[in-house]
Order: C-alpha cells, then structure tokens, then sequence
C-alpha cells in the first residue's frame, strides 16, 4: 500500500516537473480581432520553437484598458511581466522609474545579444530616452499615410495614378471631384490628434512642445500653436464649411473609414496599419496610395511624419526567473523572419532594417504596390527634433483636448488660432501637473 | 411597533455582521479611501505620493472644465428625470385604461430594461450615427442636417434621450402598480360627480401616485448623476467639446484614461456630497408634501 502510494507520488512528480522547469511570462496585449490572432500565433510559434519559457498572452481590451489594467495590477503587486502600452503612454511610462525594467538594461543585464542600431531609427527615436538607450521593445508601430480613390479620380478627369502631394492640389483635386459629380466629398481623416496635428507637425519640421518636443524632460511646454498649424486647421475648417473635408469624430475618427469605403470622399488619411482594411472593404474600387500631402510654401517640408502604435514594457518586480524568459522572447521577436511575418500581415511597418530588407527580397513590396510608402516616408528625412516623435506626461487626455478643441473650431465657437491657443493652454497645465507629482 | 428583545447581545451582531460587511468593504472604506486619496498628488503608479492638502479641490474650482460639467450634470439629469416620469406616466395610463392587452403591452415595454446600459447606448449611437445612422439619413429628407459629432445641442438630446429610455421601463413598472392601487370607485364617484378625465387625472390619480412618483424621483435623479456611465461612453464619450461631459463621467475619464487620481478622487468626494445633499433635500422638503 505504502508501496503503491509513494511510487504514485513519484509518478505524479515525474508529470509535473517539465511544467514546473518551464517559466512562465504573462504577457497583456490590446490586439483584438484579427491583430490578436496574428499576435497569438506568434506566441504559439515562440512556445514551440522552444521549451525552457512559455508566454501566456491575454487580451485585455483597448490600449487605454490595457495600460490602467497594467498600472492597477502594479499597485496590488500583481503586474505582468510584459505589458503593450501605446505610443501616448509612452511619458507616463517613463517617468514611472521603479515600475519598469527598461530594455536596454534587461538585454544587458541577461547578456542577450542586442544591438539598437539594427532598429529603424524613427521608430525607435520614439522611445528612446536622452542618452540614446532604449526603453522599450517597439512591437506594432505605423505611421498615417494618404489613401484615394483611382476609380474616382477617373470619373473626376484626373489621373489615376497621381494622389495629390500638396495641400493645395488635395483642395484642387477635391475640388474637381466634387463638381464634376465623381463624389460629393473630398477627404476625410482619421486620427485629428495624430494625423492632422502631430504628424502634420512634423511633417513641417514644425515644433510641437519645447525641449524637443518633451523629449529633453518633463519640463516641457506645449507650442503647437505656431503660424503654419493654424493656417492648416483654418484651412480645414473652411474646407469643412465648403464640404470639401468631412469630420470623421474624435478619437480614432470611427465616421472617416465608411466615408471613404462608400466612394463618399474620395481621398483618406489615415494609419498604414489600416490598409488591410481599407482593401477588404474597398471591394468596388481600386485604392491608390500616397504620402501625407504638405505645404509647398512651408520651409523644411516634408520632412519626415511620426509614428503611432504601441510598444512592450518590461514591469519590475516579477520573479528574477522571468526576466531571461522576457529576453529571449524580445530576440525572438524582434527576428527578421517574425518581424517580417507581422509587419506583412497587418501593414504595421517593420521595426528593423533586416526584416524591411527581407520584405523587399520576398518580393512583398513588389506584389503589394504602396505597401512601402509608409516607410518611405517616414525614413525620407533623418529626424530633426521636431520630427523625431513626441513626448508629453498625461498625453491620454492632451489628446482629448485636441479634439475638443477641434470640435469646437468645426462648429465655428472658436477660430484656428483661439482654438490651438486655448489647446495649448490647457495642455500645458496638464503637463505641469504631470510634472509635479512626477519630479 | 413590537419590539423583539434578544437575550444575548451578541446574536443581533452576528445576524447584522454580513450586511454591514458588504456595505464597510464596498461602501465605507472605498468612500474613505477616495475621500484620503483626494488630498494627495499621486503619480499613475503610487511610487510617489505627496501630501496637498485642499489643493486638488481648489484646482477643480478653478477649473472651466469641471464648472462646465456641473452645468451639464444639471441639465442632463434634469431632462432625464423629467422625460423618463412624463413618457412612463403617459405609459402607464394608457395601459391602465386597456382591458384585454394590457399584460402584453406591459411585457413588451419592460423589455428595455433588461438592455444592458452599454448596448443600450450602442443601439443609439447606431440609430442617431451622422455617417452611417438611419435617423440622420431621415432627418436630412426633412431638412435637419445632424451631427451630433459637432453639434452639443444635439449630442445632448441624444444622450438624454438614449438614458431615459431605459429608465422608462422602470418608471412605467411602478406607475402601473400605483395606478392599480388606486381604488377604482374613487374615480367612478368622480365621474359620477362630473369630473372629466382630465379633473379625474389632477385631482384623483396624481396626488394618490405621489408616493410612487417621489420614490421614482429621486431614484431616477441617482440613475442620471451615476448610472448613465455607459450610456455617455457609448455613445458621445462626453464630447463634443465637453457638451456631454457629465461628473460621473469625468471622474471616470480623469481618474481611469487620465490616471490623475487625486483629482478624480476629490471630484467624486463632491459628487457624493451632492447626492447626499439632494437626497436630504427631497426627503425634507418635498416628502413633507406627499401625502402616504
């Protein structure tokens, strides 16, 4: 009996043990839908391809969900080891030192091979702190890019294949179409806060904060409100009047993709992660695609435009037997092969030289026309401070503001210089507050 | 009133023990924990903290944005509560005078309650959607061009009309079992007397619903400052330009997107000091005047 009992246990302790020798690493992710199934597999492909760590990713809503998820867990001791966190939490997550295990130290500290200048510099310039280390794993980023409707620009008496470059040919060329009857709308945009503002900023070579745009400290200032960013959301707000541009919303702009779907407006802006689907819903006409369109009176532009997305943070405080886990999966997943792999997939771009260069020699940009623009664009200019991202504390509700604000130029209470004051000015004793319980 | 003596004084405690833990663990010591928290200046992550004092009330204050909420509260909760009672009493009358369908007619205006909040917004927002929305489409044949993305006036009907509905059903529940209290020979005698429906309705049935009209009072007060969370979220997400920006929803937004916690905390600090103070006003002003 005895007997029976112990060999049992031995038996039981025998199953056990590979599962014990394995380490486990919690990973929380905003990717929902087809995103969360393209991530899913590349965790199940990483938990196969080895068998000392396994990642457990769990989808914990939108990015804004997923990051007070983080930061609530933190507080009651029970974060994940790795967290995605959006590019605007970026200054939040920064100034929590003791909370994060930056990545630089992580890779070092786990003696992983790691070099940060296989990276494409204006994804990471983005989260990287002022000596130049970086602090966080860039996973999905993008950039807004211009896509048009080539059917319509036909009917209209354009060419097909030439999106506008200009702010000046976008108002033409709307223009045209509209009178010509090919569609009653011009453009329409995603993202107010990110494309029309922040992109169009850098865009420019326009500063959007002082101290390189909140790069050089939390005693950053707000100056969004400069001559050529007036002039571009006056414009906006005449072309608005005239029915040239159609306001898709705040926030992400939830009206602007129908808009542009049902050949309603005929030129969109909006992230290039969204040419997925752009072309499953443009089933009856043909998508052109070009860069953002800039003032040619403007000095300095185009530049180079910003990116957008998200990136994972390594939290403090897990068991030490997490992190070499965390390490590995980081080299993993920052592989060519994955890297390529997710960047086709979903239109988010490549984050590493080596995995753009293996895109290009599977012949991916070849087959999918305007699949690089993104990247040309964003790469056309080595970034200058104004155009190397930005980075403010509380920029979660600065972006509410933004659109605030905007919605009140669009409904005439206020013009564009009152309306971007005002933005300014309010912004500003958010970041101060941010700064305070911060320093 | 008789009055159970217990032998023991510990028996009381122990039968008393599980609601007063629910209402200490999820009541008093959240409310004392956001009433400490609203005197400190946190970072998002708790590893600073610094004792301020007043100071995020006073900043609130001082604050356009959060004097703007306190107007739109009162308006919101006002045009709630009035149109959630008036649509429901309406309602509920007319049931009230049907024979043969009035189960069925009760049934199906229920139904909305079991709508949770957040779907219920989602439906308008669908319904009212400037680009997509068959109301807009409709309205535009008659010549209201609506965009409610821009336009604060009508991001407020809205969401008003979006919470109320909900709360209508609740409302009518009550009102019809009020009307059905209502012995019928009082108003019988009233006809008899001369009465018309009209003189029957002021003189009779509304001052014998009183009761049941200011319970749903101040029940449908508390449902618009707080309940209406989802409905806001769903729908304008305060917008545009703050027009819909309600308390309960800035504490939400401040406190959870913003991660600013010490205001959030002092600002749900005097949203419950106003509900306290509303309750005691209508318990002791017009309670007085209703008459059991």
């Amino acid at each position: 009996m005895f007997r029976t009992l112990s060999l049992s246990a031995l038996a039981l302790g025998a199953a056990l043990s590979p599962a014990t020798a394995q380490t486990e690493i919690q990973w929380w992710h905003a990717m929902g839908g087809e995103l969360g199934q393209k991530l899913e597999a590349i965790v199940a492909d990483y938990n196969a391809s080895q068998s000392d760590y396994r990642v457990v990713p769990s989808f914990k809503g939108t990015y804004a969900e997923t990051m007070t998820a983080a930061i609530a867990a933190f507080r009651a001791g029970e974060q994940p080891a790795v967290v995605q966190v959006f590019e605007v939490g970026t200054g939040t997550m920064m100034a929590a030192k003791g909370a994060i295990y930056p990545v630089y130290q992580l890779m070092t500290d786990m003696n992983e091979p790691f070099d940060p200048a296989a990276f494409l510099p204006a994804v990471v310039g983005y989260y990287t702190d002022t000596e130049g280390n970086m602090l966080s794993m860039p996973f999905n980023s993008s950039t807004p890019i211009l896509y048009y409707n080539k059917d319509v620009f036909e009917a209209a008496g354009l060419d097909r294949e030439t999106p506008p470059t200009t702010w000046s040919e976008v108002e033409a060329f709307s223009k045209q179409i509209m009178e010509s009857g090919a569609a009653p709308c011009g453009f329409t945009t995603g993202w107010i806060s990110w494309v029309q503002l922040e992109n169009f900023s850098a865009w420019h070579n326009q500063q959007i904060g002082t101290l390189e745009n909140g790069f050089g400290g939390l005693g950053t200032e707000l100056t969004v409100n400069g001559p050529v960013q007036v002039k571009h959301w006056d414009n906006l707000a005449r072309w608005q009047q005239e029915g040239i541009f159609q306001y898709g919303g705040p926030v992400g702009g939830n009206d602007a993709p129908p808009k542009f779907y049902t050949q309603e407006c005929a030129i969109y802006m909006n992230s290039s992660a969204s040419r997925a689907g752009v072309i499953a819903n443009a089933t009856d006409f043909e998508v052109g695609y070009g860069m953002l369109p800039y003032y040619d009176d403007v000095e300095g532009a185009p530049q180079n435009s910003i990116i957008g997305g998200a990136t994972l943070w390594v939290m403090a405080g897990r068991p030490d037997a997490e992190y070499p886990a965390v390490a590995d999966f980081f080299t993993y997943l920052s592989s060519p092969e994955v890297q390529a792999q997710w960047h086709q997939g979903t239109g988010y771009l490549p984050i590493t030289q080596a995995a753009w260069d293996l895109s290009a020699s599977q012949g991916y940009y070849d087959a999918n026309p305007g699949a690089d623009v993104s990247i040309k664009q964003m790469t056309l200019n080595p970034p200058t401070p104004n155009s190397k991202g930005l980075r403010f504390g509380s920029y979660v509700q600065i972006r509410g503001i933004i659109d605030e604000e905007f919605q009140a130029l669009l409904a005439g209470q206020k013009t564009a210089q009152e309306a971007l004051d005002a933005l300014v000015a309010r912004g500003n004793v958010l970041i101060r507050e941010f700064e305070a319980a911060n320093d | 009133m008789k009055r159970s003596i217990f032998r023991h004084q510990f028996l009381p405690w122990v039968l008393l023990a599980p609601q007063l833990a629910v209402t200490f663990v999820f009541f008093l010591w959240p409310a004392a924990q956001a009433g400490w928290q609203s005197f400190l200046r946190e970072d998002a992550f708790g590893l600073k903290t610094e004792f301020v004092g007043f100071g995020n009330y006073e900043r609130l204050l001082q604050d356009d944005q959060y004097l703007n909420a306190f107007q739109v509260t009162l308006v919101f909760s006002v045009a709630v509560a009035v149109l959630a009672l008036v649509v429901s009493l309406v309602l509920a009358l007319a049931v009230d005078r049907m024979i043969v369908t009035a189960r069925t007619y009760t049934t199906l205006l229920v139904w909305p309650y079991a709508v949770a909040p957040a779907i219920a917004g989602l439906l308008w927002w669908f319904i009212f959607n400037p680009t997509i929305g068959l109301l807009p489409y409709a309205l535009e044949v008659v010549g209201v061009d609506w965009d409610h993305s821009l336009n604060g006036t009508q991001a407020m009907i809205l969401v008003v009309v979006a919470a109320a509905w909900k709360q209508i059903s609740y409302n009518f529940l009550f009102f019809v079992a009020g009307l059905q209290s209502i012995p019928a020979s009082m108003r019988e005698a009233a006809a008899i007397d001369g009465a018309g429906p009209f003189r029957r309705f002021w003189t009779i049935t509304l001052p014998l619903l009183a009761p049941t009209s200011f319970f749903l009072l101040v029940v449908n007060t508390v449902y618009a400052m707080f309940d209406t969370l989802p409905v806001i979220d769903s729908t304008t997400e305060g917008g545009p330009a703050q027009a819909t920006n309600i308390l309960v929803y800035k504490v939400y937004v401040d406190g959870f997107l913003g991660l600013n916690l010490g205001s959030s905390a002092a600002q749900s600090v005097i949203l419950m000091l106003i509900v306290v103070g509303l309750t005691v006003i209508q318990f002791r002003y017009i309670e007085r005047r209703v008459e059991y």
